[in-house]
């Protein structure tokens, strides 16, 4: 049966210097004035572009926005990118920078309050207050709940929680996204930390007082 | 409640459930189109608009610089004297000059 194996169709993955030498072609194509080059230039990553800025916005008009805000400042920017780094890079410096603007325009006066928490996400409290193993961090309900409490924090604390805690990078990745200095970025993410335990600490307080 | 332990559980939470990357159907297209919607910048038009927003700027520091100089010209009393000292100091080679003759 090997025999069949040399029809099966081959599966070509493509190295990382493969798709730089790709994209430093397309970017050149774009800049000597052919703008169709970047329409692949988006094709290829919007999916992470997207996905990004999903974690920021919640309703999907802003995240379009925030999307197309990126790819229409890199197409302005693109002069300036050097090609020392990958593109990729470049461009999720880029989004995240957006996605910063994004939550310093677009901040929240009105503070959460347990009145705000739904049903299923008061059960995952109650699930958890009785036994923390027992409360699934798998469920829609503690997903809804750890949204609504990042919401409540102040742009630079969603952002450093965001990308320090939930995208697990290091200090020096999350300096070189945001552009900060590294003491910056461990100063706001202690910060971070004590905003959202403070936020939390009132959600139990209203809950069980 | 163990209000860490709930934040480390809700950190977790948002870990395991990451946000979808999917796209909305021709997006590239719409981006494309508001790229070839978009006005091309000319060089002048920038400059225009630098200058105009270097207006303001200007004018409060040309008020300041007049307001300072008023009132420095108000408070110092030495302005003869300075003269006197410039017109001295000017008029003193002539001056040794003439001893000198």
């Amino acid at each position: 049966m090997r025999w069949l194996s040399a029809f099966a169709p081959q599966v070509i993955v493509p190295d990382s210097a493969a798709v730089e030498c790709a994209d430093a072609e397309l970017i050149a194509a774009v800049l000597n004035g052919e703008a169709a080059s970047f329409e692949m230039l988006v094709r290829k990553y919007q999916p992470r572009v997207f996905a990004t800025a999903r974690r920021y916005a919640r309703r999907e008009s802003e995240v379009e926005d925030i999307v197309q805000e990126v790819f229409l400042k890199a197409f302005q920017k693109l002069r300036s990118f050097r090609g020392d780094a990958p593109f990729e890079h470049w461009l999720m410096r880029l989004t995240v920078r957006t996605c910063y603007d994004f939550l310093r325009a677009h901040r929240r006066n009105r503070e959460i309050s347990f009145t705000d928490v739904s049903e299923q996400e008061s059960d995952w409290l109650e699930r958890f207050v009785a036994d923390p193993s027992s409360a699934s961090e798998r469920t829609a309900a503690a997903r809804d709940l750890v949204q609504r409490v990042l919401a409540e924090l102040s742009p630079a604390a969603r952002l450093v929680i965001t990308l320090l805690e939930i995208e697990d990078r290091s200090v020096k990745e999350v300096a070189a996204l945001t552009g900060w200095s590294v003491p910056v970025v461990k100063i706001r993410a202690f910060r971070a930390r004590g905003e959202m335990r403070k936020w939390l600490e009132k959600l139990a307080r209203e809950k069980y007082l | 409640m163990n209000v860490a332990e709930l934040q480390k559980k809700l950190l977790a939470a948002a870990r395991a459930n990451p946000p979808s990357d999917a796209v909305p159907y021709a997006f590239e297209k719409r981006i494309l189109a508001r790229l070839g919607a978009r006005p091309a910048e000319d060089s002048l038009a920038i400059w225009n608009r630098t200058l105009w927003q270097a207006v303001a700027p200007c004018v409060a520091v040309m008020l300041l610089l007049g307001v300072w100089t008023f009132l420095a010209q108000g408070n110092d009393s030495s302005g003869d004297t300075l003269a006197a000292e410039l017109e001295d100091s000017l008029y003193a080679p002539s001056d040794n000059q003439t001893e000198i003759w």
